[in-house]
């Protein structure tokens, strides 16, 4: 792959309205048996405006990488990816009704023997521009990719 | 908040010791919902092509599914402020019996606001997450 593209980033997406179904979805999904992801009651006893999104919901919010990948410039081959490492940090919880925005860049490009290894760094932000969540995939290409 | 410790925990605790099992079903309802539609994570030829026994779970299932117990143990006590998990091995889900996923959650770190829980994420005993934990800001203790 092209080892030009660290630090490339993504204009921001449309902003991402969480919807209180999609929540409850996600919430099943993930085998989520906690209250304040389903109960819009139980998560205000809890002090929240609505239900709560599982911790990994940003991988909803941020959308699929493959805008930021499957540029031909960038050379990545889809079948020889995986999924190497995640970490998120959060400022708070994701709620229903938050409208997000995500902005999404290469943070780093090495290579590692054959393989290459590509970070790709997601913010979270809500509608008054406060920091929600970061996002931070580690994804590793396998030799195959040139 | 009062000054006193938040929780009746100490660290070394085991907190959670849970079994879930993953079906296929199960990757089908994960990819709907998070949208992760990569073909090896339902369809064996693919996963094969790819140099994998068969089908296998997608890692932010297993990812999303371990910290559920810790946050039915904790989520009265604040929220997660942070989650790491390198994926170590490949989850195999059998297409009759699935996989099932070991999940134990230890009391790593204590402090008046904040507390790391590690978790062992383990199927058929063979770790699948490595250095896996979860911290929580302890916004809620009253």
């Amino acid at each position: 792959m092209n080892p030009h593209v660290q630090g490339r980033e993504l204009p921001p997406a449309a902003p991402y309205l969480v919807g209180r179904e999609k929540v409850r979805e996600f919430a099943r999904a993930v085998f989520s048996t906690s209250e304040i992801n389903y109960d819009p009651d139980a998560a205000l006893d809890a002090g929240y405006r609505d239900v709560v999104a599982p911790p990994t919901f940003p991988m909803v919010v941020q959308g699929s990488m493959r805008p930021l990948l499957t540029d031909p410039a960038i050379g990545i081959d889809f079948s020889h990816i995986l999924h190497g490492e995640q970490r998120f940090q959060y400022s708070r919880p994701i709620v229903a009704g938050d409208e997000l925005t995500t902005t999404r860049r290469i943070s780093g490009v090495r290579s590692a023997g054959a393989h290459h290894i590509v970070t790709i760094e997601s913010e979270v932000a809500d509608s008054a521009g406060q920091h929600v969540a970061t996002a931070v995939a580690t994804l590793v290409l396998r030799g195959a990719a040139s | 908040m009062t000054g006193t410790p938040a929780v009746s925990r100490k660290v070394g605790d085991v907190i959670v010791n849970q079994t879930f099992v993953i079906t296929r079903d199960a990757l089908v309802r994960y990819a709907g919902a998070s949208g992760d539609f990569y073909a090896i994570h339902y369809r064996d030829d693919i996963a094969r092509a790819a140099g994998l026994p068969g089908v296998i779970a997608h890692g932010m299932l297993t990812m999303g599914l371990a910290v559920q117990p810790i946050l039915d143990e904790l989520t009265s006590l604040g929220f997660v402020s942070e989650y790491h998990a390198r994926f170590s091995r490949p989850v195999v889900v059998d297409p009759d019996h699935g996989a099932t996923l070991r999940v134990v959650g230890t009391v790593a770190e204590l402090e008046p606001d904040a507390m790391r829980v590690d978790l062992s994420v383990t199927c058929a005993e063979q770790p699948v997450l490595e250095r896996a934990y979860v911290r929580l800001a302890l916004t809620r203790c009253r």
